[in-house]
């Protein structure tokens, strides 16, 4: 064990030893122990002494320095540190294979650390797709600079101007004599730079050497296997929910049994008894229990008696009713086109003309209302953080994306300095916003506070499926009209989201904990109802959204919060769904439907998406073998009917297209994915293979969501708590092909200045539609509400006399 | 409280605990061992499963005092310094993306593989349908099982 209060020394090399790049290839069980050890050490001496004896406080590492980034050892390894977090799309390993690139060095010789707040800049983690598009220059930046430093000082130890010297693989050597070298590790290994960067901020930092340009770059695009899986396979991983500490204890909470419920008494005599039992932890509404050992935390939690007084109006609809209540609801607030991470959704085609003048005399007139219920996270393990409260600070161990902002969060919460807080991020179930919304930090840090000892928290199942942060419910009214030769000449969507004081990532003041004890936000979040996002040519458009609010926004389960592409799935399930009902209207194949709506614009953006639109369009029909016909076909006879739908959208840059090949059994109402077809374009591929299973998973989860996923509630409480009563895909549901296209549809493909953009959200977006639009294909039959559970399928198709 | 022998991926303990407690938190807590995960604790999603007596059980539902036979978890599963063929295959195949759940889809295949050597594709499905990923790494799941089939694993 360390000393007290610093991170104990197995978790440190538990830490370390997940980074086993050194010992890559076969037998990833001969670990290289030493190597590894040695690069540790001589980290731990660069990034600061202070963090690894861990007695605090902990100041920001300074950005402005390439040693907070870049550690070059004696034995010519390198070790990045970025502010990032990875959640499992293989972000880290891109990062290595974009700085190896520029630094010039082999991608097998560096390791990367992320995401922790003592010793890693603050590049607020993860979120947004931001990884590749945005949050990977400062890194290639600084890479580059160190490079340039180090080319100075070869000439200087060598003798020979820069010009005359070459670098591979982090050796120097004179281009006229290559016996005359010498390597990085001989030039500063185990020393710092000592050099100073500039830069606004940490997005904008810079040396003075230039990036490579893509033809230059060897590791970038090369399909490297990912770094975190061999310890993720062989169970040697030390995860967030793995952190063991001296003199540790658990905490599990005791939730209100209804929304909006006032804590009457605790009869705490029903569980003194219990073994192991510490202490009953109550402040406000907020209750948990504390235990010695794990499973006495979950008896105690289980076994306590708690009165509890009920709101004296219902907090909300129940989910049957949901939709009633949002179509008359009052606005909230009024929304643009969305927060700041979908904000750049917004196409630049809107609004247009005048879709009301033009409605009245259409040739053809179509009008329909779409509801996307809340979906959850849902994460695969709940909510968990240990917090260690030694030597007065604070160290969280958290699996939260955005560990920079929880380091804010929690100290805020906590009324304590940040620098006396520190957030270790570790690896943990999934990530998609749930963890940047992250309840249990704030939770263990109190307690462990109240108490004096580290605790661990960790959320039950019901806890988590029913209290997590809920993708927003939304309703989505749209209108078109079609002119006599079937082209959508005006076109009306308009959202309403039940979205009322969304939260944002790592609130000291809307965190649950802190809503249970009875703080409120004078002015709660506005939320928003996202616009879609397309290239079409629509003459008169006009898109708008407004939020509303359930009746009840505080200590709910309701709680709305980022979800993996935030109301992107929401505004294009109905908007690609209408876009398809008019080219039904108009008995015009909806590929081509769609095609013919952006070729009949000229004008481009910066990043080309009307091109890039067409080109993702063109592959994804290609791929699948697209028979051009107006859906849907004509009704087969059997159980089983078959149809296709494609659905397509852009999230910032990335463009995606998705077809859909679906079963539909007439007789049960079951739909079932066969074949799915997914193009993409996210410019520069950093790591194809990567790329390709963040697309492979995006459009599964898009699946699951089209299909499975809806949280339902009564009028008090959400009544999803399991995978029974919220369920999810499953290894059945996965269809027998899935086909992904990388598609470069860049006028230019092969420009050295293409740049990479975000992918770890886009493909979800449109596989709702696809799915919904493929139903249609199948059954003729329409069905404007997400999931398609086999009840309301049956009853749609039933209802169409099917 | 009281005192249990187990033996766990070839080694005995005997641990001194409620015997009504789960195995998984006996796994966890007092072996170390990090493989086995708390998914629901309800035996829905398959995170904790360790392979007794052939089958991959829910280790989140079985009392500890109730468990006679091997344990085997994610960590007894390679053999001198070698990887067991599955995560060969899930290397290879580049299974997981955040992982949590790979316990369970590695120990549920191995108990499969075990038994089924060369498992049709619906009998893959209809033997992991119980095992859970949020992350969607399905059907790299289940290519990973095939190619480990191929190869002959059992």
């Amino acid at each position: 064990m360390s000393a007290r209060g610093g991170i104990p020394k197995e978790i440190e090399r538990a830490l370390r030893l997940h980074r086993r790049d050194f010992l890559k290839s076969a037998g990833m069980l001969a670990v290289s122990v030493s190597a590894c050890a040695a690069g540790w050490a001589t980290d731990a001496g660069a990034q600061g002494a202070a963090a690894v004896q861990g007695s605090g406080p902990y100041p920001n590492p300074d950005f402005r320095q390439i040693d907070a980034w870049i550690v070059i050892h004696e034995n010519n390894t390198a070790t990045f540190s970025v502010g990032k977090t990875d959640p499992g799309q293989g972000t880290g390993t891109g990062f290595r294979q974009l700085m190896s690139d520029e630094l010039d060095i082999a991608f097998d010789k560096t390791t990367c650390i992320m995401g922790r707040t003592d010793t890693t800049v603050d590049q607020v983690g993860s979120g947004g797709s931001t990884a590749m598009e945005r949050d990977s220059w400062p890194m290639r930046r600084v890479a580059a600079e160190a490079r340039r430093v180090l080319l100075d000082m070869g000439a200087a130890r060598l003798g020979v101007p820069v010009e005359q010297l070459t670098v591979h693989d982090a050796v120097i050597s004179v281009a006229a004599d290559p016996s005359k070298r010498v390597t990085y590790g001989e030039l500063i290994g185990g020393r710092k730079f000592n050099v100073s960067l500039t830069g606004a901020n940490v997005s904008s930092v810079t040396g003075l050497a230039k990036t490579k340009t893509v033809p230059e770059l060897k590791y970038t695009g090369q399909p490297l296997q990912r770094d975190d899986i061999p310890a993720k396979v062989d169970g040697t991983l030390t995860w967030a929910v793995d952190v063991k500490l001296p003199g540790m204890v658990h905490a599990r909470n005791v939730k209100p049994p209804f929304a909006c419920a006032t804590l009457a008494g605790i009869d705490e005599s029903s569980v003194k008894g219990l073994p192991g039992f510490i202490k009953v932890m109550s402040k406000g509404n907020y209750v948990a229990v504390v235990c010695e050992r794990e499973e006495q935390a979950i008896r105690a939690a289980r076994q306590l008696k708690t009165t509890w007084n009920k709101p004296a109006t219902a907090p909300f609809p129940s989910s049957e009713g949901l939709f009633d209540y949002m179509r008359t609801a009052p606005v909230a607030a009024p929304s643009g086109p969305g927060d700041a991470e979908t904000r750049n959704a917004a196409p630049p085609t809107t609004p247009a003309g005048n879709p009301d003048d033009v409605f009245a005399g259409a040739a053809k007139r179509i009008e329909a209302e779409y509801q996307i219920p809340f979906q959850g996270h849902t994460a695969f393990g709940g909510a968990h953080a240990t917090a260690d409260p030694s030597n007065g600070q604070m160290t969280v161990y958290s699996n939260d994306m955005k560990s920079y902002g929880m380091r804010r969060g929690v100290a805020t919460f906590l009324g304590m300095p940040q620098e006396q807080v520190r957030v270790i991020w570790m690896h943990g179930p999934q990530g998609f916003g749930r963890t940047a919304a992250e309840d249990a930090a704030c939770e263990a840090a109190w307690i462990a506070r109240e108490i004096g000892r580290p605790v661990r928290m960790q959320w039950m199942r019901d806890e988590e499926t029913a209290w997590d942060t809920k993708s927003p419910a939304f309703l989505v009214n749209m209108r078109g009209a079609l002119d006599a030769n079937g082209r959508l000449i005006a076109y009306d969507y308009k959202a309403r989201s039940c979205d009322y004081n969304h939260l944002g990532y790592n609130e000291p003041d809307t965190v649950l904990i802190a809503q249970l004890m009875g703080t409120r936000r004078a002015r709660p979040a506005g939320g928003s109802a996202s616009v879609p996002s397309d290239m079409y040519v629509i003459p008169n458009r006009k898109m708008t959204g407004e939020v509303v609010g359930l009746p009840a926004i505080w200590e709910t389960p309701l709680r709305t919060g980022n979800l993996r592409d935030p109301n992107g799935p929401q505004a294009t399930f109905a908007a690609e769904s209408f876009i398809d009902e008019a080219a039904a209207a108009a008995r015009v194949d909806p590929l081509e439907f769609r095609i013919r709506m952006i070729t009949a614009g000229s004008t481009d953006d910066a990043g080309f998406r009307r091109a890039r639109s067409l080109a993702v369009l063109k592959a994804a029909a290609e791929a699948y073998g697209w028979d051009a016909r107006p859906s849907p076909k004509a009704v087969g006879k059997g159980d089983l009917l078959t149809g296709r739908g494609v659905a397509y959208a852009f999230r910032g840059q990335t463009i995606v297209a998705q077809i859909a090949e679906v079963e539909v059994n007439r007789k049960t109402g079951h739909v079932r994915a066969r074949r799915l077809v997914c193009a993409h374009d996210c410019g520069l591929v950093v790591n194809p293979e990567s790329l390709h299973h963040a697309i492979e998973c995006g459009t599964l989860h898009g699946l699951s969501r089209a299909i499975h996923e809806e949280v339902r509630f009564d009028t008090e409480k959400v009544t999803s708590v399991d995978w029974m009563t919220h369920p999810t895909l499953r290894h059945a549901d996965v269809p027998e092909r899935i086909d992904i296209v990388l598609v470069n549809g860049d006028p230019n493909p092969k420009r050295p200045d293409l740049p990479p953009y975000g992918a770890g959200e886009a493909s979800l977006k449109p596989m709702l539609a696809a799915i919904g639009n493929a139903i249609f294909d199948a059954t003729g039959v329409r069905i404007r509400r997400v999931p398609f559970r086999d009840d309301r399928v049956l009853g749609a198709l039933r209802a169409a006399g099917l | 409280m009281s005192t249990i022998d187990l033996t766990v991926n070839g080694r005995s303990h005997t641990v001194d605990v409620d015997p009504a407690t789960p195995l998984l938190y006996v796994l966890r807590n007092d072996l170390g061992l990090q493989g086995p995960k708390f998914g629901c604790g309800l035996g829905q999603c398959g995170a904790c499963k360790v392979i007794i007596s052939g089958a991959a059980v829910p280790s989140c539902l079985v009392p500890v005092s109730s468990v006679r036979s091997e344990i085997t978890t994610l960590e007894g599963l390679a053999a001198n310094g070698r990887l067991h063929p599955l995560q060969q295959a899930w290397i290879d195949e580049q299974v997981p993306q955040c992982g949590f759940c790979q316990n369970g889809q590695i120990m549920t295949a191995k108990a499969l593989l075990d038994k089924t050597p060369h498992p049709t594709d619906a009998q893959i499905r209809n033997a992991m349908n119980g095992t859970l990923c949020r992350c969607m790494s399905y059907y790299r799941v289940q290519s990973a099982i095939k190619r480990a089939a191929k190869q002959g694993v059992a």
